[in-house]
C-alpha cells in the first residue's frame, strides 16, 4: 500500500549524478570565508560552521536512512554523544583532538552498536519508536548528569588543541577543518555507499529477503552500517560542541532528530549530497525567516507540508523536473 | 546552490546597511519568545521598550534601536543568536536572558566580544562567584536570594517542619540551598521534579503524607501555574502554608487567579510598592500591554534605565570600555524598587519582602509586599570573585 | 512508604494511564487502519484543551463547552484530512512524519498567535469540583475520579463499536487488509474518514478533559504525543486492546516510578546522589520497558491480526 520513495524512481536518476553538482557545492563552501570577509564575517562563519556540522550528522542519517532504509528517529543521540565526549573530557582539562576525537568516535560507535543489537531486529514503524527510546534515553542521561551542567549544560572554555596548539581557535581555520572533514565524510560515504558492502546494504532495504537467500547475513550488514553512520554522527557532535563551545542535553532531543530528518528530505533522500543541500537550505531558510517575523513558524510548518507534497525528491528533486521542462521547452 | 549565493549576498547587503546607521545606539534583546515560557520573554521585551519609549526613544540622550531576538530555550539557538547581535547587527548592549541555562550559554560569545551583557532575570551563583565578569551586570538580583527570603520569614516565624520541591536544574538546586542557607528546622523531604513537569499527583500525596507545617516550591511558569490548582484541589492549602518564590508571580497569577489568594512568595520587588517612579511604571504598562507587570518587566526597565544612565555619565561615548564599565557601577539612575547599589560582583544591593497574592478592586490579581525581610542585602558569592 | 500512599499513586497512575488511553486510542486506530504515522496527534489534543476553553469563555458552562469543543476539534480534524493527511496515505512512513512534523510546529505558533503564549486555565464544573476523603490528610478531587470514568467509559465504547456493529467490522477488515476491502465494493475514503474523524474526537476529549486540571499552553501535545507512541508501539499498532493495557501499563510505571524510584534507589545508595539520578531513572522507565517488550515481541505485545 505505501509507495517507497525507491520504487518512485526518482532515487535512480539521482544516484546515478556524480561529480558536477557535489563539486560546485564544495567549491561554494570554499569561497564562503572570502565572501563573509566584506560583511559580519564571524557571523557568516558561525553560520555556514553549523551548516556544514549538520550536514555531517546528515550524511550519515542519509547513508542508513536514505540507502539503508532505516528510519532512525535517535540519530541526535550520536551527536550529543560525540558533543559530550569534548565536554567531559574539557571538563577534566583534556583538550587535545588526538584523545577526544578517538574518544567521540568509539563513544557513539559502541552506543550504535549496543543500541543497534535491538533495534535492528525490529521493522518500519517499530524501528523508528525504538530509535526513539534510545535517543530519549540519552537524553535524559545526559540531562542527569549534575557535575557535567545537568540540563543547564556545559560551557567549553578551549576548543580542542592538538599536541597543545589552539590550531582551532580561529574562526576561519577551524571552517576549513570542518569543512575538510565534511569533504572526507562525504567521499567515504560514496566510497562506502558504491562498494559490495554498500549493494548489499542498499538491497537489504529493497528485498531482505532475497538478501538472505543469497547467503548474506542481513541483521550484521545493517548493523556494521549502523555504526558506521553512529560514529560519523558523534565526529559531527565533535565539531558541533567545538563549533558552539558549548554542550547541553538539548543537541539530543527528539526534535533535534526530527530535524536531521528533515533536512535529509528536504535535499533528496538518498543522494548524499542532498544532505548538505537540505542541512544548508533547512538552517539558512530558519534564519532568515527568523529575520522577517517572529512569527515564522507559522510559514516554515506548511512550507515543510507543502513539500512533501509536491516536492517528491527534495530540492534536488525540483531541480530535475525543472531542468527536464527546461530541455523540453 | 543559487539559494546558498542568493542568502550569502542578501546578507552581507543586510549587513552593509546596517553599518551605515553608526550613531544608533544598538541594544540587543536576547529572551525565550517561543514555548510555554514565552510570556516571561514578552515581559522582558514590554519592559525595556516601555523605559525607552518613556525616555523618548533615547538612551543617554542617543536614539535607539532595539534588536530583539528569541533564544527559544535551546542553548546552541541562543549561542547562534547572541553571535548575530554581536557580529551582524553589532549591538553596544545585549541585555537578557530569562534563563539561567540560556545565560551559561551566551556568556562566553557575548563577553568575549567585548560587548556588555546585562541580565534583566537570570543571576547564577557562578557569575556571582568565582566566574564574575567585568562585562556582566545584573538587574536583577541572585538566583539564590529569592529563596533566601522564604527560608529566613520560614525560620522566623518558628515553622518546624518544610517540605520543598524544586524543578531538577541548576536553578532550582539554587533555590533549595538558598532556602536551607536560613531555614534551620526540619526538611519533611527534598523533591526534584523533571524541568517542565505537569501533574503533581504524585508530589502532591508524598505531601500529605508527610504533614509539613509549610512547603517551599520553586516551579516557575507552566509548572507553577498546575501546581498551585492542583495544591489548592487537593484541599491543602489550609492545611499546608505556601511559601514560593517565581511560582504565584503576575506571569503565572492570570491562569491560577483566586487558587493562589494568599499564598506567600519572596521577591524584590511587587506592583504595589509604594514609591512614585514604580507606581507610575505600573500604570504605564498596564496601560500600554493590558497586564499586570512582573519581576521580569520592571527588571529589564531598570536595564533600560541602567544604560540611559551610565551613558549619561560617558556623554553617549560606547568605545571607552574601561569608562562604560566604570559608569555602569555607579548605577546612575533611580531604581523602581528604590535602593539600588551594585556588588564588587555586579550583582545588585538591594532589599527583600515576603509578599503575598490578593486579588484588586479591579478584578486582577497581583503580589503584595507583606514584610522586609533583608535590607540592603547582598549575595553570599560575592567574596569569591575576584573583581574588587 | 505506607499502604495509602501507594493506594493514591495507583489511582494517579490510573487516571494518567486512562488519558494515554485517550489519545493513544485515535493514534492506534488510524496508523493500524490506515498505516498513517501522525504526528500531529498530540497537537490535536492541544486543540481540543484550546477549543475547551475558549468555548467556555462563551458559555460558561462546561458541558457546553466540551460538545462544542468536540465539534469544533471534528470539524478541524476532517479539514487536515481532506487538505493534507488524505494524499499522505500512499507515501513512505518517512514522508508522513515530516508533514505531520510541519504540522505540529504550524499550530503550536497559531494557537501562540491566537491565545498569547501565557498558560491558560478552565475550571473544573461545579457538580464534580468537590474531593473525596482517600486517605486523612488527602482530599483526591472527584474531578480526577470522572477522568478514569469517562476513560474506561470510551475505552467501552470502543470495545463494543469495533469488535460488535458493521463499522466496526469494517474498520478491522480495513486494518488487516484495506485493498481487499475496498475491492468488495467498501468506500475505502470514507472508512478512513470516520475513523479519522473518531480518534481526532478521542484526542480532544482528553485535552478538553485534562483542561481543569493542568494548564493549556503551547506546545502540551509534544510530551504526551511521545508517551501515546511509546503506548501504541507496546500495545501493538493497530490493537485497541493493546494500546488499552499498554497505556494503564505506562501510566502506573511511570507514576509509580516517579514517586518510589528515589526511595527504592536510596536504599542501595546514598541520598544525595539518589535524589539526582532517580528522576533521571523515573523518566528513562518507559522508554527502557519499550526496549524490552521490542526485544522479546518485536511487534508489541498484541499486534493487530493480519499486519506482517
Amino acid at each position: 500500500m505505501n509507495q517507497t520513495l525507491a520504487a518512485s524512481g526518482t532515487l535512480a536518476s539521482q544516484s546515478d549524478r556524480v561529480g558536477g553538482l557535489p563539486a560546485a557545492i564544495f567549491l561554494l563552501l570554499a569561497l564562503v570565508p572570502f565572501v563573509a570577509g566584506f560583511g559580519p564575517e564571524s557571523y557568516v562563519l558561525g553560520l555556514f560552521t553549523r551548516v556544514m556540522v549538520f550536514a555531517i550528522a546528515a550524511l550519515a542519517l542519509d547513508f542508513i536512512c536514505g540507502y539503508g532504509g532505516l528510519v532512525s528517529f535517535g540519530h541526535a543521540a550520536f551527536v550529543g554523544i560525540g558533543a559530550y565526549a569534548v565536554g567531559i573530557l574539557g571538563a577534566h582539562g583534556i583538550t587535545d583532538m588526538l584523545v577526544s576525537l578517538p574518544v567521540a568516535l568509539l563513544a557513539s560507535a559502541l552506543f550504535a552498536y549496543l543500541t543497534g543489537n535491538v533495534c535492528l531486529r525490529t521493522k518500519s514503524v517499530y524501528f523508528i519508536m525504538i530509535t526513539l527510546a534510545f535517543g530519549q534515553m540519552a537524553y535524559f542521561i545526559a540531562g542527569s548528569l549534575a557535575p557535567y551542567g545537568g540540563d543547564d549544560g556545559l560551557t567549553i572554555h578551549l576548543r580542542s588543541t592538538l599536541f597543545g596548539f589552539s590550531i582551532l581557535k580561529n574562526d576561519r581555520t577551524f571552517y576549513y577543518f570542518v569543512l575538510l572533514t565534511l569533504l572526507a565524510v562525504y567521499l567515504l560515504f560514496r566510497a562506502v555507499v558504491y562498494s559490495r558492502f554498500g549493494r548489499v546494504f542498499r538491497g537489504a532495504r529493497e528485498n531482505p529477503t532475497r538478501m538472505s537467500a543469497l547467503g548474506f547475513d542481513v541483521f550484521r550488514f545493517q548493523r556494521v552500517g549502523y555504526v558506521i553512520a553512529g560514529a560519523v554522527g558523534g565526529l559531527s557532535g565533535f565539531m558541533l560542541a567545538n563549533a558552539t563551545e558549548f554542550v547541553s542535553p538539548a543537541y539530543m532531543s527528539w526534535q533535534r532528530s526530527g530535524e536531521l530528518i528533515i533536512m535529509i528530505l528536504l535535499g533528496g533522500l538518498g543522494t548524499l549530497h542532498g544532505a548538505i543541500i537540505g542541512a544548508a537550505a533547512y538552517l539558512l531558510i530558519e534564519e532568515a525567516l527568523g529575520g522577517i517575523t517572529e512569527q515564522w513558524k507559522l510559514i516554515f510548518g506548511p512550507l515543510l507540508v507543502l513539500i512533501v507534497l509536491f516536492a517528491r525528491g527534495g530540492l534536488l528533486g525540483l531541480a530535475d523536473k525543472v531542468r527536464g521542462r527546461l530541455s523540453r521547452a | 546552490m543559487y539559494k546558498k549565493l542568493a542568502l550569502v549576498g542578501a546578507m552581507i547587503g543586510l549587513s552593509a546597511t546596517a553599518a551605515g546607521a553608526q550613531e544608533k545606539l544598538k541594544v540587543g534583546l536576547i529572551a525565550t519568545l517561543s514555548g510555554p515560557p514565552a510570556v516571561l520573554g514578552q515581559q522582558l521585551r514590554n519592559g525595556f521598550q516601555l523605559a525607552v519609549k518613556n525616555l523618548g526613544g533615547k538612551l543617554g540622550g542617543r536614539d535607539v534601536e532595539v534588536v530583539v531576538e528569541d533564544d527559544e530555550l535551546k542553548p546552541d539557538v541562543a549561542v547562534n543568536k547572541a553571535k548575530a547581535l554581536v557580529d551582524r547587527s553589532k549591538v553596544d548592549f545585549v541585555v537578557g536572558p530569562i534563563f539561567s541555562n540560556m545565560l551559561i550559554a551566551i556568556m562566553k560569545p557575548v563577553t568575549d566580544a567585548g560587548v556588555i551583557l546585562i541580565s534583566p532575570n537570570a543571576g547564577t551563583s557562578n557569575f556571582a562567584g568565582k566566574e564574575c565578569n567585568p562585562n556582566f551586570f545584573v538587574t536583577s538580583y541572585q538566583n539564590d536570594q529569592n529563596h533566601e527570603v522564604m527560608g529566613k520569614y520560614a525560620q522566623d516565624a518558628g515553622m518546624k517542619k518544610v517540605f520543598l520541591m524544586a524543578p531538577n536544574y541548576q536553578a532550582g538546586k539554587d533555590a533549595i540551598a538558598g532556602f536551607k542557607r536560613y531555614f534551620k528546622g526540619e526538611i519533611a523531604d527534598e523533591v526534584f521534579v523533571p524541568l517542565g513537569q505537569l501533574d503533581y499527583s504524585a508530589e502532591l500525596t508524598k505531601i500529605a503524607a508527610a504533614s509539613p507545617d509549610a512547603i517551599f516550591v520553586f516551579l516557575p511558569g507552566g509548572m507553577g501555574v498546575n501546581f498551585v490548582k492542583q495544591f489548592r484541589q487537593a484541599g491543602l492549602a489550609d492545611k499546608v502554608k505556601f511559601l514560593s518564590a517565581f511560582t504565584v508571580d503576575e506571569s503565572t497569577l492570570p491562569a491560577q487567579k483566586e487558587a493562589a489568594v494568599g499564598f506567600f512568595g519572596g521577591a524584590n520587588w511587587a506592583p504595589n510598592l509604594d514609591n512614585p517612579q514604580n507606581k507610575k511604571f505600573v500604570a504605564d504598562y498596564e496601560k500600554e500591554y493590558n497586564a499586570v507587570p512582573a519581576t521580569y518587566a520592571f527588571q529589564a526597565y531598570d536595564a533600560a534605565l541602567l544604560i540611559d544612565g551610565a551613558l549619561k555619565l560617558t556623554k553617549g561615548n560606547t568605545s571607552d570600555k574601561e569608562a562604560l564599565r566604570a559608569a555602569l557601577m555607579k548605577a546612575n539612575f533611580t531604581s523602581l524598587r528604590g535602593p539600588f547599589k551594585f556588588n564588587t560582583n555586579h550583582y545588585p544591593i538591594q532589599d527583600f519582602y515576603q509578599v503575598k497574592v490578593a486579588q484588586r478592586a479591579d478584578g486582577k490579581f497581583e503580589t503584595q509586599i507583606d514584610k522586609k525581610v533583608f535590607a540592603g542585602y547582598s549575595d553570599p558569592y560575592a567574596k569569591d570573585c575576584p573583581m574588587k | 512508604m505506607s499502604t495509602g500512599l501507594v493506594v493514591v499513586q495507583i489511582l494517579n497512575g490510573l487516571q494518567f494511564g486512562v488519558l494515554l488511553f485517550l489519545i493513544a486510542a485515535g493514534l492506534t486506530l488510524v496508523f493500524g487502519v490506515m498505516d498513517f504515522i501522525n504526528l500531529a496527534h498530540g497537537v490535536q489534543y492541544m486543540l481540543g484543551a484550546y477549543l475547551a476553553v475558549a468555548f467556555y469563555a462563551l458559555t460558561g458552562n462546561f458541558l457546553v463547552a466540551l460538545v462544542l469543543a468536540l465539534a469544533a476539534a471534528l470539524v478541524f480534524g476532517l479539514l487536515l484530512e481532506f487538505l493534507v493527511f488524505r494524499h499522505l496515505y500512499d507515501r513512505d512512513h518517512l514522508e508522513q512524519v515530516i508533514a505531520t512534523f510541519g504540522i505540529i510546529i504550524f499550530l503550536n505558533q497559531a494557537v501562540k498567535t491566537v491565545w498569547g503564549a501565557a498558560p491558560l486555565t478552565l475550571p473544573i464544573p461545579e457538580i464534580f469540583s468537590g474531593s473525596i476523603v482517600l486517605m486523612p490528610g488527602l482530599l483526591y478531587p472527584v474531578w480526577r475520579l470522572v477522568i478514569i470514568g469517562s476513560g474506561l467509559a470510551v475505552g467501552l465504547l470502543l470495545y463494543i463499536l469495533v469488535g460488535y456493529t458493521r463499522v466496526g467490522m469494517l474498520v478491522r477488515a480495513g486494518a488487516t487488509n484495506a485493498r481487499m476491502v475496498s475491492a468488495l465494493g467498501v468506500d475505502i475514503h470514507r472508512l478512513f474518514m470516520i475513523v479519522f474523524g473518531f480518534g481526532t474526537m478521542l484526542a480532544a476529549f482528553a485535552g478538553a478533559m485534562i483542561a481543569p486540571i493542568l494548564s493549556v499552553e503551547p506546545g502540551m501535545g509534544d510530551t504526551v504525543l511521545i508517551l501515546a507512541f511509546v503506548v501504541i508501539v507496546i500495545g501493538g499498532i493497530g490493537s485497541m486492546r493493546g494500546a488499552f493495557l499498554a497505556a494503564l501499563l505506562i501510566g502506573l510505571v511511570d507514576t509509580l516510578g516517579r514517586s518510589f524510584a528515589i526511595d527504592i534507589l536510596r536504599l542501595v545508595m546514598p541520598p544525595s546522589p539518589a535524589r539526582t539520578v532517580g528522576p533521571a531513572i523515573a523518566s528513562m522507565l518507559i522508554y527502557v520497558l519499550m526496549a524490552l517488550v521490542l526485544y522479546f515481541r518485536p511487534s508489541g505485545l498484541f499486534p493487530a491480526r493480519g499486519r506482517g
